[in-house]
């Protein structure tokens, strides 16, 4: 399966990817991203990548 | 083979929206073009990490050469569109060369406003990485500035250079500039933060002339002062880039108006987006322009959407959001906060750097949220805006969030 990695470094916390895939992301106390599944679907992918897309400091990829 | 989509515009709009569209499964030929002559960039960084150096013209390019490469969209840099032949459906190129297209997407953007204040040399607009590096080479040579215009760029340039250790001064003929958009209570805190860093403001007071040359500038005041910098920076909004459209008989007014799909108005296989577009936002019933980086990348999202499903195409209706940079805050904005009628602070007082203000509109209903250095406050009252009316639940949310007194 498909799996989305996040650079904690980079992330800077303005959480397009949680309105994105709310499921899949949220943000922690401090202010960083938190991975909520690795993992997905197929069927997820679209989201996936839209929530890619919105990361303003491509903190996020996806590895296949 | 499928149809063509050619894309006006490779700022973030027009590459997401060439990125949405193959994600949706479009298998079509996709062009990208484009004035500029760079590689396509981002252009948040370039008042904040960039202008200071903090990271390089890699860390800001908005896609890989290997996935422009894997999704086989190829981009025409350094070509200016001049017009289009609507009939014909072609893009018209300033050398002659014409493009033509199935569906086309007018992702153009905006440009600086212009200074209408005339120097010898030394006075800098911020837009494009032209602008960006010629300011950057300006800022390391030079010991003071003057910032006119106290929106969001203004304070970006004004934190970046007081950080690179120049003496800053900052002009706004409003009191309040952040007021326009927060509301004056708010706004006095962005002053106060000016302030604590060390940065003179001149808000109130217009600019009447600026002249000199480059390291012995003078900015003179309408209120009387006189401003010495070795460098000026304007920064007074932005202006749609359109005129190439003027002949093309697409509506244009302030932008390039749009349907709710985000369709240009009468046209099957015309759209706009991103800073360029002003669409009839169904939501709020009326046509309006955003000029933000998320605001971009989300239309691009319904435009892809709407090439690849034409028969029923999907509305456009955001909760807008926006961040600014300001020396050490994190500036975050959801939702609309500058027609609020009411405006509630929430302070944290365990931790005095962060702060939350909830905006209800005329109707006492909850419209905006703005949060500093609180990026988990943001996420919850972000998703609340979709949902939730009363403004109370945002102000519970926010209080459980901070410790009790």
């Amino acid at each position: 399966m498909p799996i989305i990695k996040a650079d904690l470094e980079l992330c800077q916390g303005y959480a397009n990817c949680v309105m994105e895939a709310p499921k899949l992301f949220d943000i922690s106390d401090d202010g960083i991203v938190v991975v909520l599944e690795e993992e997905f679907g197929e069927e997820t992918r679209g989201r996936v990548e839209a929530a890619v897309r919105s990361c303003p400091v491509s903190a996020l990829r996806i590895e296949d | 083979m499928g149809s063509k989509t050619v894309i006006v515009g490779g700022s973030v709009g027009g590459i997401r929206a060439a990125q949405a569209l193959r994600s949706q499964g479009f298998a079509g030929e996709i062009a990208v073009i484009d004035a500029e002559p760079h590689v396509p960039y981002d252009k948040p960084p370039l008042s904040k990490g960039f202008l200071n150096g903090a990271i390089g013209f890699d860390r800001i390019q908005l896609i890989s050469e290997k996935e422009l490469n894997d999704s086989e969209v190829s981009l025409l840099l350094g070509q200016r569109a001049v017009g289009i032949d609507v009939s014909g459906k072609m893009v018209l190129l300033e050398g002659g060369q014409r493009i033509s297209y199935d569906d086309l997407v007018i992702a153009t953007g905006v440009r600086a406003r212009p200074s209408p204040w005339n120097a010898a040399d030394g006075v800098h607009l911020l837009r494009t990485l032209d602008d960006a590096q010629s300011l950057k080479r300006d800022l390391l040579e030079s010991s003071s500035v003057v910032v006119v215009g106290g929106g969001f760029i203004g304070a970006e340039v004004a934190a970046t250079a007081s950080k690179l250790g120049l003496l800053v001064s900052i002009v706004d003929p409003l009191a309040v500039p952040i007021g326009r958009i927060l509301g004056d209570e708010v706004g006095e805190r962005f002053i106060g933060l000016h302030h604590a860093n060390g940065v003179s403001t001149h808000f109130g007071t217009g600019v009447e002339s600026i002249s000199g040359s480059r390291g012995n500038l003078v900015v003179r005041l309408t209120n009387g002062v006189h401003l010495s910098g070795d460098i000026v920076v304007v920064g007074i909004g932005a202006i749609p880039n359109v005129e190439w459209l003027a002949s093309s008989g697409l509506v244009l007014d302030n932008g390039v108006v749009c349907d709710e799909f985000s369709r240009a108005v009468g046209q099957a296989n015309i759209y706009g987006l991103g800073d360029v577009a002003r669409w009839h936002h169904p939501g709020l019933r009326r046509l309006v322009r955003v000029e933000h980086w998320t605001n971009a990348v989300e239309q691009a999202a319904c435009v892809a959407r709407n090439i690849v499903n034409p028969s029923n195409p999907v509305s456009y209706s955001p909760v807008p959001y926006v961040w600014s940079d300001q020396y050490d805050w994190k500036i975050q904005i959801a939702g609309e906060t500058s027609d609020a009628s009411r405006c509630t602070l929430v302070e944290d007082h365990a931790n005095l750097n962060r702060f939350a203000a909830v905006y209800a509109d005329g109707a006492g209903f909850y419209s905006g949220i703005v949060t500093v250095n609180w990026p988990r406050a943001m996420i919850q009252c972000r998703k609340l805006l979709e949902t939730e009316k009363d403004p109370a639940a945002p102000l519970e949310l926010l209080r459980q969030m901070v410790p009790a007194i």
